[in-house]
């Protein structure tokens, strides 16, 4: 593992199938996350996925990258753009990228994580650190 | 109304004892489209050198979430739910977690401050076994949008 190193990307289609889903999985059932005319009142543009799904995404990029989740020992995240969700077969389309920022003495190294949606980064300060071996 | 500072230290114990299962790991697992083996299979767990099935990194959002909202129900805080927005959240891994794990958490409000006219409250969960091992720390930055 290599400062600069590159992980695959993630790319993934979120529906309002997967939000029900992670509803239930989570317990968040906020109707923010599934009730169109509930999110429009709020003024919202439309139903929005979970802040802390888009986060597990962004750990599923470092893990599936790693083979073993279990060695990531710290992940924090803040949410800072809407991931809107239409109700259509596509879903929204959340872009994930991930880079290695420090490798350290302690065996440890900080991977920062960008998750686009729109063009735009919808996570900020990404960050995780996991064991390098 | 701004919130009020007295409750910075504030320290809400656990008020139950979650029980994680293979079955409600396997239901995250799938439901954040993560098809590793390690939160289904318990022969390759144990390959990998895990006791059990272990749990993907914000698993913990499960237990976590209800703590938060519990405080935030808090009449005597007076938090505007219908403002409140999730600002960030961390979590710190002792360990992984694991199925068959029974967790307390212990929740404790560390920091009220008004920024921008909104206000930011700092939520700290501790989550240990019931044997005191500690597993996991978390730390959630709520934000309440002025009116």
């Amino acid at each position: 593992m290599n400062v600069g190193d590159e992980l695959p990307g993630l790319s993934v289609h979120v529906t309002r199938d997967q939000l029900v889903r992670y509803a239930g999985a989570s317990l968040d059932f906020n109707p923010i996350h599934w009730n169109e005319r509930f999110a429009k009142s709020v003024g919202l543009p439309d139903v929005i996925a979970h802040g802390m799904l888009t986060m597990a995404l962004g750990s599923r990029l470092v893990s599936d990258w790693l083979g073993d989740p279990g060695r990531i020992l710290e992940y924090g995240v803040r949410f800072t753009r809407p991931v809107v969700v239409p109700d259509d077969a596509e879903g929204a389309h959340v872009e994930l990228t991930g880079k290695v920022a420090q490798v350290r003495d302690d065996g440890t190294a900080r991977v920062d994580i960008t998750a686009k949606f729109d063009g735009k980064t919808v996570l900020g300060k990404a960050q995780c650190v996991v064991r390098v071996s | 109304m701004p919130l009020d500072p007295s409750f910075i230290g504030r320290t809400y114990p656990p008020t139950s004892t979650y029980e994680v299962s293979r079955e409600k790991i396997a239901e995250f697992a799938d439901a954040i489209g993560d098809d590793s083996p390690l939160y289904r299979d318990t022969a390759a767990a144990e390959a990998a050198g895990y006791a059990d099935v272990i749990a993907p990194p914000t698993f913990l959002t499960v237990i976590n979430l209800a703590a938060i909202n519990s405080i935030v129900a808090d009449p005597e805080l007076g938090l505007d739910y219908s403002r409140m927005v999730h600002g960030d959240q961390r979590f710190t891994h002792h360990r992984p977690v694991r199925a068959g794990d029974l967790l307390r958490l212990t929740t404790r409000i560390e920091d009220i401050f008004v920024r921008a006219g909104n206000d930011f409250l700092s939520v700290r969960a501790d989550v240990e076994t019931t044997d005191g091992e500690q597993v996991c720390t978390t730390h959630a930055q709520l934000v309440v949008r002025g009116e």
